[in-house]
Parts: structure tokens; sequence; C-alpha cells
């Protein structure tokens, strides 16, 4: 069985359909899957539903989706530092479904592990718990909240070896495991590919059986915020 | 004398106990880490950090490394990374003890409003709903009122909630009040601030 790619348009062969929910790792612009936002921008896929926590800047990450218009509706915790997403947004044009940071991860994680809902108090008394089931449990209100099942997972490692066994590196792996965990197929993209047998077992992050195909590239890896201090002069 | 910025930050630290893990929201908040002292603290990062650490030098930004907030942060020796559902695992599942975050509006029974004004642009509560759902005390630090100098201290809150009931304790540039059964009870002034001018600038009951 075949894992390894040889770019991002190959590795996405015959997983891209119009309409489709996709799940993808990273935290703002640390972590994501850049080259393969990159290929679904190529490819033209439109009506695109979005589990992410974040939907990128203007020219970057999922920002680059939004421009193209192949991005119908955002499941996300916290958006906005993209003016286009924010005009759609305001528009109509771009649907958005605003998920706790914890719950999105959490419905990623819970879709990964076939529990198709689980109760939590976040969100009770708010907007959030509109609609949703409430159920007491030792005399606190919880609400039920469900597993995403995504028909395509894609997401960002450091290194992998050949047979998908991920290791992410410092806050980028922020939700790519449990993005990659909730798709029928996941897709990831690392930095390295290390022959199997080179990283450590023990070290392994998340297992290769999450994960159906693999590439290599190189990453841009924009940041966000860049916040310094200066060193103190001797 | 009512406190700035820093002195409500500086006062909120004094609420810290030394070994507990603790969550910072953006803002004031943020200020508390300059203050803890010799207190063992450990800065929780919600998008799967324990043990934050201070701003790079300049030149030595990671892109793999930020804090919440999306700016560039760095590691001590007592690090741990873990991915988003973990991290917020243990927010949930009462781990993290304290929470210090910002708020639009308190109300008297500790319902909190920090995440959307109707009207205006919405980005989103973030990892805010989590927290005060999940940790064991929330703090609550922001201005007594607002730029219109009207009370954020409130019967009931007019914003849509972040949390019902969630906040314990309020530091305001006048005081420091906490969240009792039947309204808000003033525990502390701010120098040369009275009980009878905190009374004056809150709507909400204080008993």
């Amino acid at each position: 069985m075949k894992k390894i790619f040889a770019n991002a348009t190959d590795a996405l062969d015959g997983l891209l359909r119009d309409d489709m929910l996709i799940a993808a790792g990273g935290f703002g612009l640390c972590g994501i899957p850049e080259l393969l936002l990159q290929a679904i921008q190529d490819s033209g896929v439109k009506g695109l539903t979005f589990a992410s926590n974040n939907a990128g800047v203007d020219n970057f990450g999922i920002g680059i989706l939004l421009e193209t218009r192949q991005v119908k509706k955002m499941m996300s915790s916290y958006v906005g530092e993209n003016d286009e997403f924010m005009r759609q947004y305001l528009s109509g044009e771009l649907e958005i479904e605003f998920n706790p940071q914890g719950t999105l991860a959490e419905r990623m994680r819970a879709g990964g592990c076939g529990i198709p809902g689980f109760y939590t108090r976040t969100g009770v008394g708010t907007q959030v718990a509109e609609g949703k089931e409430h159920k007491d449990f030792g005399g606190e209100t919880y609400i039920l909240e469900r597993g995403i099942f995504a028909d395509l997972s894609i997401v960002k490692a450091w290194k992998a070896d050949e047979t998908g066994n991920a290791i992410f590196r410092k806050t980028a792996r922020n939700f790519n495991p449990p993005a990659a965990m909730c798709g029928k197929v996941c897709v990831m993209e690392v930095e390295e590919i290390v022959p199997t047998g080179s990283l450590d077992p023990d070290h392994i992050h998340l297992p290769g059986i999450y994960v159906h195909r693999l590439i290599q590239g190189e990453h841009e890896k924009r940041i966000e915020q860049r916040t310094v201090q200066k060193k103190e002069t001797a | 004398m009512p406190w700035d910025r820093n002195q409500m930050a500086e006062r909120a630290a004094q609420e810290l106990e030394d070994g507990m893990y603790v969550n910072l929201g953006i803002g004031i908040p943020t200020l508390v880490a300059n203050y803890v002292g010799a207190k063992d603290i450990t800065l929780q990062s919600e998008n799967g950090m324990l043990g934050m650490g201070p701003f790079p030098f300049e030149g030595e930004e990671d892109p793999d490394l930020i804090n919440a907030g999306k700016q560039t942060i760095t590691e001590l020796k007592r690090t741990a990374y873990f991915d988003s559902a973990q991290s917020f695992g243990m927010i949930r599942g009462g781990k993290i003890a304290v929470a210090i975050l910002g708020a639009m509006e308190v109300s008297e029974a500790g319902d909190l409003a920090n995440w959307m004004i109707p009207g205006k642009l919405v980005k989103g509560m973030g990892g805010a709903m989590d927290l005060v759902a999940g940790v064991g005390r929330v703090i609550v630090v922001m201005d007594h009122t607002n730029k219109h100098g009207a009370s954020k201290l409130l019967k009931e809150c007019s914003l849509p909630l972040t949390g019902k009931g969630v906040v314990d304790l309020i530091i305001t540039n006048l005081g420091v009040l906490e969240v009792g059964h039947k309204g808000l009870h003033i525990l502390e002034t701010a120098p040369n601030v009275s009980r009878d001018e905190i009374r004056a600038a809150t709507e909400a009951v204080i008993v």
C-alpha cells in the first residue's frame, strides 16, 4: 500500500467533489495544510464546507478559497482576520456556524472515534445552546453536540514515515490530529518524509492508520502576529 | 485613585497560588504574567501548550510556536505540547485552576458577555465559552464602566452571553467584587475609592 504521492494535486486526485465537507487542521496560520489548500484552489471544486478553527487571511490559508468563491460554509470558532471573509459573510454569500473552540475540536475527535454525539457544559445558557438537546447529569445541565464526520481531512505535520506515522512540531499540532481523525480519507502534507523505522515508535503523535495519502513539500509557514522582545544590551 | 491597567493585573496576580495551572485571556489579563513573582505558575495556551514563555528575541521567532492570540512566543523547560482536543479536554475537565478574562458586561448573577455585539462584526467566541464553562475559577478583569461612563456590572447582561453564572470574581479599576448568591460583594476598594463611589458606578445589586 503506497501512501506517498508526488504533489498535492496528485494526492487529491479523485477525492474532491462539489459541496463536500472538509476538515482542516491549523490554528490561525500555524500548522495549516497550505499546499493542499492551494491544490484545492487549483482544482476549482466549489460549494465547500470547511470545519476549521479559523478561515485564514486574505491571501493565505483558507482565505485563498474565499477569493475564488469556492467556500459555501465555515464551521469555526474565530474568524475575521480576513476582509474578504467579512465581506462575503456580511453580504450573506458565506454561511458561518460558530462553534466554541473546544467543542469544535471535540466534535472532530468524536467523529474520528465513532462517537455521533456528546454532552458538554460549554455554551449552556448561550446562543450556542439554542435548538440543542439539554440533559441534566448530577444536577448540572449539558447540551448535546454532534461528532463531525468529514468527507475529507487535510492536515499538516512536521515529519512522517512512509506509513504515515506522524510527528508535529510545537503548537503547530493544534487541530491537526482531531481533523485527521474525522475524515473518511485523510491527506497529510509534511516538511519531511523519513524512512520507515527512523522515528521512535514511542514518539509518534498520530499513528499512520489515520493517514491515507502523504506528500512532502516546501512550506512558507507565514507568521500572523510577529511579537518580539529586544535583547538587553550589556 | 482608581487602579490603572498594570495595577489591575497586579491585583489579579494576587489571586494566583503556587502550583496553579492558569489560562490568561487577551488584553489586561496577559499583563498578569508580569506580576506572579516567585509563585510557581504554569500558563496554558489553549492552542495546545502548557508552560508558555515570553516573546522571543528579535530574529528568534518560530512560526510553529504561537499563543492563542496568534503571537509568537517561546517555550520553557517545563513546556508540554498537545493537540486542541486534549487542550480543551483539560479545560472542560476542570484541570485548569483559574482563567483570567476580559469582559464587556458581567451580571450580578455572574453571567458573562464578552464575545459579540449584535449589529457589529461578529468574529466568534474562540475558546472563551469552553474556558468559562470548564475551569475552576473565572476572574474577570475590566474597567468598571464603559467609555460612556455606564456600568459594565449589570443586573442582567444586555449582550449575548459567553456563559451563565460563570464569573467568580471581578477586578475593576475601582475595586474587587465577588459574585455572591444575592448580588455582588465589595471585597476591596482601590486606594481612595470609597464603597459609595463603587455603588454609584454600579448598576448591579451590591449586598
